[in-house]
Order: structure tokens, then C-alpha cells, then sequence
């Protein structure tokens, strides 16, 4: 009966020693130690969402730099063939320009020519008619003389003209 | 005599207390080979459990106890 | 919750190193209590307030009750002792003397007449003297006893002990704000971190830290003051734990915060449970038996677990003195041992089962949603 009997003493020093433990615990162990694990558990988890947050951002910069080199790349791909466009036209209008010269140098040539044959022919025409004039004139000095001889002369270089 | 009669309603206790706890015991064995990666749970409520069903047996040995004590 | 670190063979080893030497520590004592008188059979009954014991068969019911029930002077061994003040409140006034004043120079058991009365110790018990020598009962029921006897000065060891711990603890969680544990402070911290993690969390839910002080603080005082009493020389050896009146005022303090914090719901759950009318009166008997008997078996789980093991602890050494003969010590010193072990694994298990349900009981008086 004894043995499951409290005693009132020591009740009233277990109250005592107890709640006296656990109110300067409290204030000067618990409260600290609870809240520096804390602390301490959320400075190591916000230090790995850092660690976390930095390979994104990471990851994120390469992708970045390689999408921006894809960009250059592409515009040097564009500009170089919009270069080498440009060139092609330049060299076809100058083809062209140059075509288009040389035809004309080349009708002018022609017309050059044919006028100055022309003018050639027209010379050999006024040689030609010269010509036939001092033939005739000297044909009428020395065939006069014998009529028939002179018709048949002037027959025979009205042939030859026509021959021209 | 009523000592006596005291230690026997402990010893019956004890036998309760002693098939309780065995078969909790035997349970959470059996709870872990099926699920091992349950085990730590499976062990708190195993404690607990025990520790209730053991309650009830250190009921049983503290009436005795009282039983001892009044008669004597 | 790994308990597989308790069972882990190098920590077994060194508490069956301690134990053993606590073991032959308690034997050496024994040893040097029979060199001082003839026979070391009757030496543990004669307790030196009780010489006229002498003769007496030894008697190991006798001898068990005296170990586990308080006193009023701590026996270091021999006649030495440590007589601890007594301290008596009566209808006149307080009283205070040392408790050695029940013992004159032969170690014999004598009365004491103090300011107001005249006090005699029998079984631990204070009880006033009438003036024709005999117990006054009607005036030793008014007397009250608040004497610092063996558990109070072991109670306060293990406070002071445990507030040098944890003061000094957090002086080092303090000064190494940020950083990882060290020292002491890392055997501590796994202990706490246990208690919030596995204990307060599961059973409180998110309302746990306004209970955490208590909660560990509630730990500790049962674990350090069960190891303590697993100790047989002076700083431990009182049965503190396994004292009904200290698991009361334990058990106490967790039925007065359950019912305090007790929310509508808990107190709906107890006024108003869903059953027909006329079966409120009956609920009403059988939840306020709830109430009580939750907190009770705390009290009586904890000290009979704890005396449990004191006394199959010196029924073990008490079989050397049955015997009468040292060729069972080594027998009883295995028992023993093995008994010691068990018991660390006991006294870390009873903190653990005293903190869990009462996270338990006030997880349920403090649940939300039904």
C-alpha cells in the first residue's frame, strides 16, 4: 500500500523541481536550441534552393549564349548571302550594261559600215560613171571617125555598165 | 496467504500481458518481412501498442501489489 | 524511429563494461560492509536506524522495499550516510532538524524532541510522540511531511544535472550558430530532433512547437532520472522515477495541459458525442473515466516499470544473500548484468512511451477537424 501512496512532501517538491525545470529550460535551452536547429534547417535548405536556383540560372545562361550564337550565326549566314545575291546582280547588271554596250557599239559599227559603203559605192559609182565618161569621150574621139565602130563601141561599154 | 493469492493475480496478469505483447510482437515481425521499408513505422506503433497492453498487466500487478499490501 | 542503433554491438559492449562495474562496485560495497560487522547475511538488513533488527533472518522482501521506498538519510555505505534535513509542517509551525537526530552515537534509532513536538522515524514514517511515549496518531495526522528526504535531494541531482547539460548546450548551439554540431552538442541534438521529428510532428500536427519545451522536457527529466536510478553509489541509486508520487505529479501536469489546451472539438467529442440522448448520461461517466484513466496509466506504467526493474535487479543480488553462499554470485552477477541492460534500453523506452503519449493526448485535444 505503501509503495503506491504518494507522499504529499515529496509531490509538493517534484511540483517544485519540476515546473522550475521546465521554465528555465524553457527560457534558457529549449527556446534557443529549437529555434538555432531551425534556424539552422532552413539556412541549409534555402542554401541548397540557392545551389538549386543558381544551376537553373545556369542552364538557363548557357541556353541563352547558345541560342544567342545560333542568332549570329544565322544573321552572318543571311548577311553573307544577301552579299553574295548582291554580287550576282552586280555581276548580271554589268553583264547585262555590257551586253547591251557592245550591241549597240556593234549596230552602230554596222550602220558605220554600211554607210561608209554606201559612201564607197557611191564613189565607185562616181568613178565608175567618170570612168565611162573619159571612155567615152575618148571612144567618140577615135571612133568618130568611123560611125559604125562607134555605135559598136557604145553598145558594147552600155553591156559592161549593165554588167556592174 | 493473501500474499500468496496476490502473486498469483500478478502471475495471471503477467500471463495476459505476456500473450498481448507476443502477439503484437509476432504481428509487427510479420508487418516487417512483408514490408521492410515500412519498418520504422510499423515499430512506433509496435511500442506503443505494447506498452499499452503492458499497462494493463502493471494494473493488474499493482492491485496485487495493493492486495498484498491490505491484507498483510 | 531507428531503434537498430540501441542494438548495435559496440554501444551493448560499453554498457555491459559500465554495468559490470557498476555491478562489482555494489559487490566491493557489500564486501567492505562485511568486513565491518561479522556477517554480511545479516548486513543488508541491518540499516543503521534499525539495530535491533540485528538478530533477524534476512529477509529480502524486507530488504527490496527498503531499496526502492524513499528515506529519510541517503545510505552511502556502512553507518555512513547523509542525513538530509527534515523538514515538518504542524498546526504550530515549521519544523526543521537533520534527520540524524533520529540517531544517536551507536547508530541506534532514538526519538527527537524538536520546537513543538517530539517526533519518533518509524519505517520513514515521522510520527509525534504523546507525552506517555507512545505515537500520537491523532497528532501525527496533522503533521506533514516535507523533508528533503532521498528522492527530493535525487530529484534535484538529476535537475541540476540536467540543467548544466542543456543550459550548456545551448551556450555551444549559441556560439556555433549556423554550423554543424560538435561535442556534447551533437550527442544531444539527434535526442531532440528525435522528440520533434518523431513525437511531437506525428501526433501534434503543425500546432507541435508551442508543446516542445514540455515535450523535452518531459523526455529528459524521466530518461536522465531513470538512468540515474540505474546507478547503485551516491549520485544515483534513488528511485526516483519508479516513485508513485513523481509519476503522479508527471502524469498531473499532462491531464492538467491536455484538458487546458482541449479545444471545442475535444470537449464536443466529450459533452456531445453522436450517440442517442439517453445514452449522454452514460458517455458522459465513461469519458471523464476517459479523461482520468489516460493520465493514469502514464503514472502507473512509469513507476511500475521502473520498480519493476529495481526490484528484479536486487532480488538478483538478494540471491547471494538466500543462498548464503558466494558461489551464486557469479550467477546472480550475470542476471544482473543482463537486467542492467535491459533496464538502459527500459529507461530510454519508458521516456520514450511517457513523451509519445502524451504528444498523443494532446494531438487528440488539439486536433482540428473531427
Amino acid at each position: 500500500m505503501e509503495l503506491v501512496t504518494p507522499s504529499i512532501g515529496l509531490v509538493f517538491w517534484t511540483v517544485i523541481a519540476f515546473l522550475f525545470l521546465l521554465l528555465l529550460l524553457k527560457k534558457f535551452a529549449w527556446s534557443p536550441i529549437l529555434n538555432l536547429i531551425h534556424d539552422r534547417e532552413r539556412s541549409i535548405e534555402s542554401a541548397l534552393t540557392a545551389a538549386e536556383n543558381a544551376k537553373d540560372e545556369l542552364k538557363r545562361l548557357t541556353n541563352e549564349n547558345e541560342q544567342l550564337l545560333k542568332e549570329a550565326r544565322a544573321e552572318r549566314d543571311l548577311i553573307l548571302k544577301e552579299a553574295r545575291e548582291l554580287k550576282e546582280q552586280i555581276v548580271n547588271d554589268a553583264k547585262k550594261t555590257a551586253q547591251v554596250e557592245g550591241a549597240k557599239m556593234i549596230a552602230k559599227a554596222k550602220q558605220e559600215i554600211n554607210s561608209q559603203k554606201a559612201a564607197a559605192l557611191d564613189e565607185v559609182k562616181n568613178q565608175v560613171s567618170h570612168l565611162s565618161l573619159a571612155i567615152a569621150e575618148r571612144v567618140l574621139r577615135k571612133e568618130f571617125s568611123d560611125k559604125a565602130k562607134q555605135e559598136e563601141l557604145v553598145s558594147d561599154l552600155i553591156k559592161e555598165v549593165k554588167l556592174n | 496467504m493473501v500474499g500468496s493469492i496476490a502473486a498469483i493475480g500478478a502471475g495471471l496478469a503477467v500471463i495476459g500481458a505476456g500473450i498481448g505483447i507476443g502477439q503484437v510482437g509476432g504481428k509487427a515481425m510479420e508487418g516487417i518481412a512483408r514490408q521492410p521499408e515500412a519498418a520504422s513505422k510499423i515499430q512506433t506503433a509496435m511500442i506503443i501498442a505494447a506498452a499499452l497492453v503492458e499497462g494493463v498487466a502493471l494494473f493488474g500487478v499493482v492491485v496485487a501489489l495493493l492486495g498484498n499490501n491490505v491484507g498483510a | 524511429m531507428y531503434f537498430n542503433c540501441i542494438f548495435n554491438f559496440k554501444k551493448i559492449s560499453l554498457s555491459a563494461v559500465f554495468a559490470l562495474f557498476f555491478a562489482f562496485f555494489t559487490l566491493q560495497a557489500q564486501a567492505q560492509d562485511s568486513i565491518d560487522s561479522a556477517s554480511s547475511v545479516e548486513k543488508m538488513v541491518v540499516k543503521e536506524d534499525h539495530p535491533e533488527h540485528h538478530e533477524e533472518k534476512f529477509d529480502p522482501t524486507v530488504t527490496i522495499l527498503e531499496h526502492i521506498s524513499d528515506t529519510h538519510d541517503w545510505h552511502l555505505w556502512g553507518h555512513t550516510s547523509i542525513h538530509l534535513p527534515v523538514i515538518l509542517y504542524t498546526p504550530a509551525g515549521l519544523e526543521f532538524f537533520s534527520s540524524g537526530n533520529f540517531l544517536n552515537e551507536h547508530h541506534e534509532s532514538v526519538d527527537y524532541t524538536g520546537k513543538y513536538n517530539t517526533y519518533r522515524n518509524e519505517e520513514e514514517h515521522i510520527r509525534v510522540i504523546g507525552a506517555d511515549g507512545k505515537v500520537d496518531e491523532q497528532a501525527s495526522a496533522k503533521v506533514i511531511d516535507f523533508s528533503i528526504t532521498k528522492n527530493v535531494a535525487a530529484l534535484f541531482i538529476a535537475v541540476f544535472i540536467i540543467l548544466v547539460m542543456f543550459i550548456g548546450v545551448a551556450k555551444t548551439y549559441k556560439k556555433r550558430v549556423g554550423k554543424a554540431p560538435k561535442g556534447f552538442q551533437s550527442v544531444v541534438e539527434p535526442f531532440i530532433v528525435f522528440v520533434r521529428d518523431d513525437i511531437a510532428r506525428p501526433n501534434i500536427g503543425y500546432k507541435y512547437e508551442r508543446f516542445m519545451p514540455l515535450l523535452l522536457t518531459i523526455f529528459f527529466f524521466i530518461w536522465i532520472n531513470n538512468l540515474l536510478g540505474l546507478i547503485p553509489i551516491f549520485p544515483g541509486g534513488a528511485n526516483v522515477t519508479g516513485n508513485i508520487a513523481v509519476t503522479f505529479v508527471l502524469s498531473a501536469m499532462v491531464l492538467i495541459v491536455v484538458n487546458v489546451k482541449g479545444n471545442k472539438y475535444y470537449w464536443s467529442h466529450i459533452f456531445k458525442p453522436d450517440v442517442p440522448f439517453w445514452l449522454l448520461p452514460i458517455m458522459w461517466v465513461v469519458e471523464i473515466i476517459g479523461i482520468i484513466s489516460k493520465p493514469f496509466a502514464l503514472m502507473i506504467r512509469l513507476f511500475a516499470n521502473i520498480t519493476a526493474g529495481h526490484i528484479i535487479v536486487l532480488s538478483l543480488i538478494s540471491l547471494i544473500f538466500i543462498f548464503k553462499t558466494l558461489a551464486i554470485a557469479p550467477v546472480s552477477i550475470a542476471f544482473v548484468l543482463f537486467m542492467d541492460v535491459l533496464e538502459l534500453l527500459v529507461a530510454f523506452l519508458q521516456a520514450f512511451i511517457f513523451t509519445m503519449l502524451t504528444a498523443l493526448f494532446i494531438g487528440s485535444a488539439v486536433e482540428e477537424h473531427h
